[in-house]
């Protein structure tokens, strides 16, 4: 099973939860087990099947859409983290 | 460095707001693994401390131009900091009075900086991070028509003054540069230093470093109202790495230890992507861009403290 950290703006849907555990190989695999233990998480973190832009998804430290997007791997020890996409500057 | 500005190494200007840009370029030869070569384009040697000169000079400029910007009327902008200073100096410069719409949880030196070139500073709540600060400049722009707001985050002149001033000047000082590594804000200068080389140099990558937000500063009530700031263009990004507070610090400690280098925060993160990157890439010529340099940053004790202690600070303060 894999980490999947959420955002504080979405804890809602998790019960509160800073993090969950999901099983997959695959990004899109790891939502979909997401998905289905939390199914009003599917309609904000994706649209129509594809990655909100407003929400950016890492493999550990890595962002998936300069991977290869949700068909990008996950092992076990891995986290993945879910977040709003933010401004500096 | 704007086409025509001249160069830093010899001469006089005819004020501040000429001696933007054309800063130094320092290979990092204790910090860089055998057979990888790292060149540092130091951000914090401009006039005011930052890069953020570079769009400053860039959106008043392109404003004044083209009549948006009238003598005397007054600059409104959010910012979390370095924008908002490198506006205020220039505002001070030209006579434009100058309006900061700044989180209320970034640090003192901000603050201070702010007052002393003489810009008003409208606090926005720290919790809701810039996106915060953005929202409420937007708000008070709308109120008050009277207001010009460059806005960083959507003015085309902030990647085009990486474009046509960082860009070329890293070519020419690294003109064998493989990869280009910088943190990732606004946007611009990941994509105009972005677009210059990879026309000129075709196969250079771009990478950014990005900021995991503090626990505290993602205040967002719902994911619509993050924000994607337009100046990116993401298409020019080959990878994308998630920095935390404490990889920055570690980076911006052996910044200083190592090569004496005494940066900001984001340049912490981008060092720690640097290495990342060249320990992924054997013989590789990296070029990354350290933001700003430390000094608005010293009250927070980011070089002394314990990192624990000051990683849970940071989880609710905007210093990026």
């Amino acid at each position: 099973m894999s980490t999947v950290r959420i955002p504080p703006v979405l804890r809602d849907d998790v019960g509160g939860q800073r993090s969950v555990s999901a099983s997959g190989s695959t990004v899109q695999e790891v939502l979909d087990d997401l998905f289905a233990a939390y199914p009003a998480l599917r309609a904000r973190v994706t649209e129509e099947g594809r990655l909100s832009g407003f929400v950016n998804v890492y493999v550990n430290d890595r962002d998936v859409r300069y991977r290869d997007g949700l068909a990008t791997a996950v092992g076990p020890d891995d986290t993945v983290i879910l977040l709003p996409a933010m401004a500096g500057g | 460095m704007l086409p025509g500005a001249p160069a830093r190494t010899a001469g006089t200007y005819p004020d501040l707001v000429a001696a933007i840009g054309n800063t130094p370029m320092v290979e990092l030869r204790r910090l860089a693994p055998p057979g990888v070569r790292i060149f540092a384009k130091l951000e914090g040697a401009n006039p005011s401390g930052s890069v953020k000169d570079r769009i400053a000079r860039g959106m008043i400029e392109d404003a004044l131009a083209s009549g948006a910007l009238q003598p005397g009327q007054t600059i409104l902008e959010p910012s979390s900091g370095n924008t908002g200073i490198s506006l205020a100096m220039i505002g001070a410069l030209l006579g434009h009075p100058v309006r900061i719409v700044l989180p209320d949880n970034t640090t003192r030196e901000r603050s201070e900086l702010l007052a002393l070139y003489g810009a008003q500073i409208v606090y926005s709540p720290g919790a809701e991070g810039s996106n915060g600060a953005i929202r409420l400049a937007e708000r008070l722009a709308v109120q008050d028509r009277t207001l010009f707001m460059p806005f960083q985050y959507g003015n085309d002149a902030n990647p085009r003054a990486h474009e046509q001033g960082t860009g070329p000047e890293i070519l020419a000082a690294v003109p064998d540069v493989d990869v280009f590594v910088a943190g990732l804000g606004t946007g611009g200068t990941l994509t105009g230093v972005g677009r210059f080389l990879k026309r000129e140099r075709p196969g250079v990558r771009v990478v950014a470093a990005e900021p995991l937000p503090g626990e505290q500063v993602q205040g967002l009530r719902s994911l619509e109202e993050g924000f994607v700031p337009p100046v990116l263009d993401a298409a020019l990004l080959d990878d994308r790495y998630l920095v935390s507070n404490r990889d920055a610090l570690i980076g911006l400690r052996r910044l200083m230890r190592a090569e004496g280098i005494f940066a900001g925060l984001s340049c912490g993160a981008a060092i720690h992507v640097a290495l990342r990157v060249a320990a992924e890439t054997p013989g590789a010529t990296i070029v990354v861009l350290l933001a700003d340099g430390g000094w608005k940053y010293l009250s927070t004790g980011l070089w002394t403290r314990d990192l624990d202690e000051l990683e849970d600070e940071l989880e609710g303060s905007v210093l990026w």
